[in-house]
């Protein structure tokens, strides 16, 4: 009965997605984070799976961080928006895909408000000519990166090098998925399986062999929180918020955590790093963390691209006990090499988690 | 202005966050902040439901709207459809227009993050950027992140960025004219008027705290007093 409930759920929340000609928008905090990621999501989907996914370097920030941080006001962020669509509809195009959440959210919540307050679609046509005789189409499909992969991950398992089995016992991985809030906590129409049951990510995990989690505080917010971590007096809201979703996962014993939010792999990464060296405590196996990865990060490494190239050397979770169970192989002594192997040193390691 | 109540019916997120209220405290249940933070954004609701305007004037001087995370997780949850995060949203930027927000500590933090926001989206068109990512206030991205910092042209290089480059790719030097168009966008929505503003208020407030303009956006940004959190 409640499996039921639950397929209906799953069903009023299938979205569709074209299978092809996609306008692709960047993330600041991605661009920043895990430039890899970002540069991984053109190369799968354009030379590996042959689509036609199309970026401009005339497109900006979509303004949704400064928005969320309370800096700017709404029609500031949407005139921004407007453009972002303008520049889509000039190259011909009418598929919108960005790559953050916050900027899923922030057009989703556009579109939603225009189609609600059409006097106010007509203000920001009308400021969006003022500051930059341009016009726009709104448009016709409106999907994160991650439902692009989602969407192809059947092909990327056809494609697969590697699988989340464990070598060893070939069980599934364990998998905590994480979902970034605005994804469909909003909009729960608009994100594959709505906001209570997303299976935008779950849906890979099972593709590429793995087991997904449930634990109690799946769906709590990673802690962001924007102003709770721009201001550095706030950081100890994004940091309770984290520990409280380790200590709830703690017991199901994750092998990794899947996300598709530009800030929660971030911050997931790096509060377990600060929740070490402050109390001690590591939360996977043998001092180790529990590596968090990209969407993008996971299906480089099904696809069996090298670690270094996905640039799975950024995080401070060190990776390595996830890329031993799936048999990735890889060359330690590259980890922290620039290109022709130039020599770049290397960081210096934590104290309290293990690092490699 | 006076009535606050109208003010907040003008914003659009109130509108579409603000409904009757039940008082089932779903929202506080689910609320990230309300975890951390002396915060209910069901008594938010609820206040402002009296239409009250010294207590929605209270509200708009106090920590208690800065509190909030703008998950939008009670989006979700409300069984009646209510956003305490939109109204939150429709609240913070009232407090900024009446310049109330220098009257609270977090309220304060809006210095501060209008410079670094507003600063990197018309400096470079993004919202986040490395050059003003400073590692010594940022001692939590790990000392991964400090090599990463100290080596960027390499690193980013290495991991097949175009960083300040030209054409597309990952943290390309946006072309002038589109930073161009984004600075007439903040001209005509707006957007530049709202930094002035913020910067008037928190001028005035610096002063009558006693402290110098420097001064006081660094103690916005880093001071945290201890009758915020939850015991
Ligand atoms: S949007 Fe604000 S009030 Fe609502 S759940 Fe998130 S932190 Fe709490
Ligand atoms: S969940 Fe909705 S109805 Fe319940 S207390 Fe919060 S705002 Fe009121």
């Amino acid at each position: 009965m409640i499996y039921e409930g639950k397929q209906k759920i799953w069903s009023d929340y299938q979205k569709e997605i074209p299978d092809d000609h996609w306008y692709y928008v960047r993330s600041c905090i991605r661009q920043n984070f895990f430039p890899a990621s970002e540069r991984m999501f053109t190369e799968i989907t354009q030379k590996v799976l042959g689509k036609d996914v199309y970026e401009t370097p005339y497109h900006t920030t979509c303004g949704g961080i400064a928005y969320h941080c309370d800096t700017i006001p709404q029609e500031t962020v949407m005139t921004i928006v407007a453009r972002q669509f303008a520049l889509m509809t000039e190259a011909g195009y009418e598929n919108y895909c960005p790559s953050c959440i916050t900027s899923f959210g922030n057009y989703a919540e556009t579109l939603e408000t225009w189609r609600e307050f059409p006097e106010l679609e007509a203000k920001i046509r009308e400021n969006l000519w003022k500051a930059c005789k341009r016009e726009f189409n709104k448009p016709k499909y409106l999907a994160h990166s991650s439902d692009l992969i989602y969407h192809w991950r059947e092909e990327i398992r056809k494609r697969a090098k590697h699988l989340l089995i464990n070598q060893e016992t070939g069980e599934p991985l364990r998998i905590v998925e994480h979902i970034g809030c605005h994804y469909s906590k909003m909009f729960p129409h608009k994100g594959v399986g709505g906001a209570e049951y997303p299976y935008v990510l779950a849906g890979m995990v099972e593709s590429w062999g793995g087991q997904v989690i449930d634990y109690p505080e799946r769906r709590h917010c990673c802690g962001y929180g924007f102003r709770q971590y721009h201001a550095k007096a706030n950081r100890g809201y994004s940091l309770s918020n984290t520990h409280k979703k380790f200590e709830s996962m703690e017991p199901y014993k994750p092998d990794a955590i899947i996300t598709n939010c530009p800030g929660c792999p971030y911050f997931l990464d790096r509060w377990q790093y600060v929740i070490a060296e402050q109390t001690g405590k590591t939360y996977g196996e043998n001092g180790y963390g529990i590596p968090v990865f990209t969407y993008e990060e996971i299906a480089g490494l099904v696809l069996g691209y090298d670690p270094w190239d996905l640039g799975l050397q950024l995080h401070q979770v060190a990776v390595e006990p996830l890329l031993k169970k799936m048999g990735v192989e890889y060359d330690p002594k590259a980890k922290y090499l620039g290109l022709n192997k130039e020599d770049l040193m290397r960081p210096e390691m934590p104290n309290s988690i293990k690092c490699c | 202005m006076t009535n606050y109540f109208d003010e907040l019916m003008k914003d659009y997120r109130f509108r579409e966050g603000f409904h009757t209220c039940i008082n089932c405290g779903t929202c506080t249940a689910i609320c990230p902040a309300a975890e951390f933070y002396c915060y209910d954004p069901r008594k938010i609701v609820t206040t402002v439901e009296t239409r009250d305007d010294e207590k929605i004037e209270a509200l708009l001087k106090s920590d208690t709207i800065w509190y909030c995370g703008e998950c939008m997780s009670c989006v979700t949850r409300c069984p009646r459809k209510n956003g305490p995060g939109l109204v939150i949203m429709a609240l913070r930027d009232l407090s900024i227009r009446t310049g109330f927000f220098t009257e609270s500590e977090k309220g304060r933090q809006i210095l501060p993050l209008t410079h670094a926001l507003t600063g990197n989206i018309l400096n470079y068109g993004y919202c986040v950027y490395p050059e003003t990512f400073k590692w010594d206030d940022h001692k939590e991205s790990g000392p991964v992140f400090k090599w990463h910092l100290e080596h960027i042209e390499q690193t980013m290089k290495r991991l097949g960025a175009n960083y300040k480059g030209k054409g597309p790719g990952v943290l390309r030097k946006i072309p002038q004219e589109s930073l161009d168009e984004i600075k007439a966008i903040f001209d005509v929505t707006g957007g530049t008027e709202r930094i002035k503003q913020v910067e008037a208020a928190s001028k005035k407030k610096a002063k009558e705290m006693g402290l110098t303009d420097e001064e006081y956006e660094r103690r916005a940004f880093e001071y945290c007093s201890d009758k915020h959190f939850n015991k």
